[in-house]
C-alpha cells in the first residue's frame, strides 16, 4: 500500500494506471494535461502496458476508444468541458455500442468566454448519451472510483460506459492524501476485461449495421433496463471494494441524515465543504444533515424517496444550470419525488458556476434560510448573483 | 496547533517554484500524520506573473474544498511582490511572515504579525538551484518556514523534497537546512 | 478457366448496392486480396447500406460499423485493442469520398501523421452518394451534383488526396480503378505486407450519381486511367511509380460523354479539362523522374 499526496489529475492516472487500461487515446485540454502527461509517462517507462494513441482531436479521442473496445481492449480517455462537448457523437456511439469505456471528466466551464475553473455544465450536457456518470469529492475518491468504474462498466448485466468527474482546479489541481493499494489486491478487485461481444476472427459479424424501426426499439429498451440494473452493480462493486480496501462507496453518501429536519442535496467539492457547514449548524442547534449524489445516471431514485420520506425540507444545490429550466440535480430530484404521497418541500439553488468559490459560509446562510422557508419555491435561487 | 487547521500562502512570480513550494510542504506534513491540502491560485500561470500557492494541514480530516481567505502564515518567495501585491491580505492577526531577503526581519513592519527574513536567493545560487535571473529559492524557504512556524519539522521537509524534486535532490535538501538554521525572527 | 486473382469470395451474393455499384466490385476484390484475417471498418457511406441491415452482413470478416468522420481513427483503436490481445491481423478502414476528403480528412490526418498501423483504401465515386448525390471535394471539375446545378456546377478542381497523404510522409500510397483488378489486388498484397499507415484510392464509377448506364462502369473505369484523369501510380516510401502509361491518352470527351453528370458541357468547357489533365499528368511524371 502506498500513500501519497498527489493531485486530483494524477489520482485519475495513478487509477488507470492499477486498473491496468490497455488502450488509451486521448488529447490535451486544461485542466485535464496532467492526466495523459503522467499516463503518457508510465507507458513510456513501462509501467503500465498499453498502447496510447496521441489523438489529433477529442472526437477522435472516444472513437478510437470505440474501437478498441471494440476489439476487446479496456480503453480509457479524459477530457473536459470543450472537449467532452467535441465528443458528443462519438459518447452516443460508445453508448449505444455497448462498450464499457471508461472516461474521467474535469469538470470545466463551458466558454465562451474562456473559463477554466469548475461547474457542472459540461457533464450536464452528456446526460442523455448513456453514459453513467459518478461525481467525486476527494482525490481518494477519484482514485477508487476510477477502478471502480471498470468494474461497474464490464459487468455483464451493465455493459455500458462510465464517465467519473473531477471538479477542475478544486480536484484536479489540488493535492491530497491518495491511498493506493498494491497491485496483486487490484488485480483480485478487478480481473482482465474478457469482452462478451467483440470483432472476432472466428465468428466474423458485423456490428452496428443498419436496423429498421421493428427492432431498434427494443435495444433501446435494454440498454435503458442495463442502466437501471447498474444501479444494483453500482452498490454491489461499492461493497465490494470496501471489502478489499476497507473504503466503502454507495449510490450516494449521507452524512448526519438521521434526525435531520433539513438536509442538503449536494455533489462534487461542494459537497464535502458543506460537511463542515453541517457541523458547525448542528453545534449551533440545526439538525441539519447532507446527501452527496455520488451517482447521477442512473438517477439514485429509491435512495431520494428513502432519504425524501424522513424529513420536511431539502435544498438541491445545483453548479449547473439548463437554461430556461433548472439546475440537473434539482429537476431530477423533484421529478422522482412527484408520485410520492408525504414529500418535503424542495428548495432548488444555483451557485458557483465558472468556479466561483463556494464556502461554508455560504452553505450555512442557506441552510438557514432554507429552514426559514424564505428560498423561491417555484423558481430556481441564484446565489450570489452580483447584479 | 495540533486542535485547528493551519493555512499558509505563498506568493512568488511563475517559474520560481512556490507551486511546488506548497506542494512540497504539504507532503512534509502528511508525513508528520497530518491531513493536508495543496493547490495554486487556480489561474493561468505565465513565467515572471505573480503566483500564489496554498496549503493546509490539519491532524483532522480536511474537508472543506475553498480558497484560503485567512492563512496563518505567508510565505514570500520573491520580495518584489512586497511592492506589487498586498501580500499580507487576510492574515491572521497574529500570523507569521517569511520573506525571502537579505534585509534583517526588522527592516519589515507588518503590524503584528511576525516577520521572519532569509537570504533564499543567496542559499539557492551557492547550491546551484536555478539562474542568478531566477533561482529556485523553494526549498530554501521552506527550511525558514520550518524554523519560524515550527509546525512542519526539517527532516519531514527533508524527505519530501526527496519525493516531490525532479533534480539535484541532495542540493535542494542542503538549502532547505542551510536555510532552517540561517533563519531568524525579529 | 484461369484465374488471374485469388478465388476465395470472402463477400456473399446478394448486397444492396445500385445495378453496376463500381464500390461493391472494389470491396470483392479488396477481400480477395487480404483474406481472411481482416477486420472492416465502414464509416457512414453507401457501404453501410451496401452490407446489409440487421441481422445480415455481406462480408466473411469481422464487420464494424462506425460514425461518419472516423474510420481511420477507430481502424487505428481496433488495431490497437488487438495489439494488445496479441491478435495479429490486417484493419482495413473503407470509405467513400466524403468520409475520406471532407469529414473524415482530421482523423486520417492524424493516423497518417502518426503512421498507425492500418490499411486505408478509399472508394471514391466522387460525391455524397448515400445521400442524394450531393457534391464532395473529390467531385470532378464541372460535375453536376445536386448541390452544383448544372447552371452552377462544381467549380473547383478535384482534391489531390493523393498527394495529401504523400505528404504525410507514410510508407504506401497508390490508386487504383475496378477496371484493373489485377493492379488493385497486387497493390492491396503488397499493403498488407507493410507497417504502418497504407492509403488506397480506388475509383468506384456510380451509374446512379454519375448518370451512366451500369453496364458501363467498368468501361468508365477503364476510360478514366486511359485518359490521363484518374493515372494508376504508387508513391513508396516517397518514390513515385507510375504503373500505366498510355501511349496514345484517349481524349477526355470519350470519357465524359459517357456520363450524365457532365452533359452540359460546353466545347470550351472540355477544352478547359483537357489542358488541366494534361498539366497535371506531366506534373506526375516530372515527380516520377524527380523521386
Amino acid at each position: 500500500m502506498v500513500k501519497k499526496v498527489i493531485y486530483g489529475n494524477h489520482a485519475v492516472s495513478y487509477g488507470a494506471r492499477d486498473a491496468r487500461v490497455e488502450v488509451i487515446a486521448a488529447y490535451p485540454i486544461t485542466p485535464q494535461t496532467q492526466v495523459v502527461e503522467l499516463l503518457s509517462e508510465f507507458c513510456a517507462s513501462g509501467e503500465l502496458k498499453a498502447k496510447f494513441i496521441k489523438v489529433e482531436s477529442e472526437h477522435s479521442a472516444m472513437a478510437a476508444c470505440v474501437g478498441a473496445s471494440a476489439a476487446g481492449a479496456r480503453a480509457f480517455t479524459a477530457t473536459s468541458s470543450q472537449g467532452l462537448a467535441l465528443m458528443h457523437e462519438m459518447l452516443h456511439w460508445a453508448s449505444n455500442a455497448r462498450h464499457p469505456i471508461v472516461m474521467a471528466n474535469v469538470n470545466r466551464a463551458m466558454g465562451p468566454p474562456w473559463n477554466i475553473w469548475t461547474d457542472q455544465n459540461d457533464s450536464m450536457a452528456q446526460r442523455d448519451t448513456g453514459w453513467m456518470q459518478f461525481y467525486c469529492s476527494t482525490n481518494q475518491e477519484v482514485y477508487d472510483t476510477t477502478l471502480m468504474t471498470f468494474k461497474i462498466c464490464e459487468n455483464d448485466k451493465v455493459l455500458l460506459p462510465g464517465m467519473l468527474s473531477l471538479d477542475a482546479f478544486v480536484l484536479s489541481h489540488t493535492s491530497e492524501v491518495v491511498d493506493m493499494p498494491p497491485q496483486e489486491e487490484i488485480d483480485e478487485f478487478l480481473p482482465p476485461y474478457k469482452a462478451k461481444y467483440k470483432l472476432d476472427l472466428e465468428d466474423p459479424r458485423a456490428f452496428g449495421s443498419l436496423m429498421f424501426p421493428d427492432w431498434y426499439y427494443e435495444l433501446k429498451y435494454k440498454q435503458h433496463t442495463s442502466m437501471e440494473e447498474a444501479l444494483k452493480v453500482i452498490e454491489k462493486v461499492g461493497k465490494e471494494f470496501g471489502d478489499h480496501f476497507g473504503r466503502y462507496y454507495g449510490l450516494v453518501e449521507e452524512y448526519r441524515i438521521e434526525d435531520a429536519e433539513i438536509i442538503l442535496v449536494v455533489s462534487g467539492t461542494i459537497a464535502q465543504t458543506s460537511k463542515d457547514a453541517v457541523d458547525v449548524l448542528r453545534k449551533e442547534g440545526m439538525k441539519a444533515g447532507l446527501v452527496r449524489m455520488r451517482t447521477f445516471r442512473p438517477f439514485p431514485k429509491e435512495k431520494i424517496r428513502k432519504i425524501a420520506s424522513k424529513v420536511n425540507k431539502m435544498i438541491v444545490i445545483d453548479r449547473s444550470i439548463s437554461f430556461g429550466s433548472e439546475g440537473a440535480f434539482f429537476t431530477e430530484t423533484k421529478a422522482c419525488l412527484y408520485n410520492e404521497k408525504d414529500r418535503p418541500e424542495i428548495y432548488g439553488i444555483i451557485i458557483g458556476l465558472g468556479g466561483r468559490d463556494v464556502t461554508v459560509e455560504d452553505i450555512m446562510k442557506i441552510a438557514k434560510k432554507g429552514k426559514e422557508g424564505k428560498f423561491k419555491i417555484n423558481e430556481i435561487n441564484w446565489w450570489g448573483v452580483k447584479l | 496547533m495540533e486542535k485547528e487547521m493551519y493555512e499558509v500562502r505563498f506568493h512568488g512570480r511563475g517559474g520560481q517554484g512556490a507551486v511546488t513550494a506548497a506542494t512540497i510542504l504539504a507532503d512534509a506534513a502528511f508525513r508528520e500524520g497530518k491531513d493536508v491540502q495543496a493547490f495554486p491560485i487556480f489561474g493561468v500561470e505565465r513565467r515572471g506573473a505573480p503566483v500564489a500557492a496554498f496549503m493546509r494541514m490539519d491532524a483532522k480530516p480536511i474537508d472543506i474544498k475553498t480558497q484560503i481567505y485567512e492563512p496563518d502564515s505567508v510565505v514570500i518567495l520573491d520580495p518584489t511582490l512586497l511592492d506589487v501585491i498586498d501580500v499580507t491580505k487576510g492574515l491572521k492577526e497574529n500570523g507569521k511572515i517569511i520573506i525571502n531577503s537579505s534585509k534583517k526581519a526588522t527592516e519589515f513592519k507588518f503590524g503584528k504579525a511576525k516577520v521572519y527574513t532569509i537570504d533564499a536567493t543567496k542559499i539557492a545560487m551557492k547550491y546551484g538551484l536555478g539562474a542568478k535571473t531566477n533561482p529556485i529559492v523553494n526549498t530554501a524557504i521552506l527550511g525558514a518556514y520550518s524554523k519560524a512556524v515550527g509546525n512542519v519539522g526539517i527532516e519531514a521537509i527533508e524527505e519530501a523534497i526527496g519525493e516531490k524534486v525532479p533534480r539535484k535532490k541532495e542540493e535542494n535538501k542542503k538549502a532547505a537546512r542551510e536555510a532552517y538554521e540561517e533563519t531568524r525572527g525579529e | 478457366m484461369k484465374l488471374t486473382i485469388p478465388e476465395e469470395e470472402l463477400m456473399y451474393e446478394g448486397t444492396v448496392d445500385c445495378q453496376g455499384c463500381g464500390g461493391a466490385l472494389a470491396m470483392r476484390y479488396a477481400l480477395k486480396a487480404l483474406g481472411k484475417k481482416t477486420f472492416v471498418v465502414i464509416p457512414a457511406c453507401c457501404w453501410s447500406i451496401i452490407a446489409g441491415p440487421f441481422p445480415y452482413s455481406a462480408l466473411q470478416v469481422p464487420l464494424y460499423h462506425t460514425a461518419f468522420e472516423t474510420a481511420a481513427i477507430v481502424s487505428s483503436g481496433i488495431k490497437a485493442g488487438l495489439e494488445m490481445k496479441g491478435i495479429d491481423a490486417t484493419v482495413m478502414a473503407w470509405a467513400g469520398d466524403g468520409g475520406t476528403f471532407d469529414i473524415g480528412i482530421q482523423a486520417l490526418s492524424g493516423v497518417a501523421e502518426r503512421n498507425d498501423d492500418i490499411i486505408y483504401v478509399c472508394y471514391d465515386n466522387e460525391a455524397y452518394m448515400n445521400t442524394g448525390i450531393q457534391r464532395s471535394s473529390a467531385t470532378p471539375y464541372k460535375a453536376w451534383t445536386t448541390t452544383t446545378p448544372r447552371n452552377y456546377p462544381k467549380a473547383r478542381p478535384k482534391k489531390d488526396i493523393d498527394e495529401i497523404l504523400v505528404a504525410h510522409e507514410i510508407p504506401y500510397v497508390a490508386t487504383a480503378s475496378v477496371a484493373y483488378p489485377e493492379d488493385f489486388i497486387r497493390k492491396l498484397q503488397k499493403a498488407k505486407e507493410i507497417k504502418g499507415t497504407r492509403f488506397i484510392h480506388v475509383l468506384a464509377p456510380c451509374p446512379t450519381g454519375w448518370r451512366s448506364l451500369p453496364e458501363h462502369t467498368i468501361k468508365l473505369a477503364r476510360l478514366a486511367v486511359q485518359t490521363n484523369i484518374f493515372p494508376l501510380y504508387e508513391v513508396e516510401n516517397g518514390k513515385y511509380k507510375i504503373n500505366i502509361k498510355p501511349k496514345n491518352p484517349k481524349p477526355v470527351e470519350e470519357y465524359l460523354k459517357l456520363q450524365g453528370r457532365f452533359r452540359h458541357l460546353t466545347e470550351k468547357d472540355i477544352k478547359e479539362i483537357q489542358e488541366a489533365t494534361n498539366k497535371k499528368w506531366k506534373k506526375l511524371l516530372r515527380k516520377e523522374e524527380f523521386f
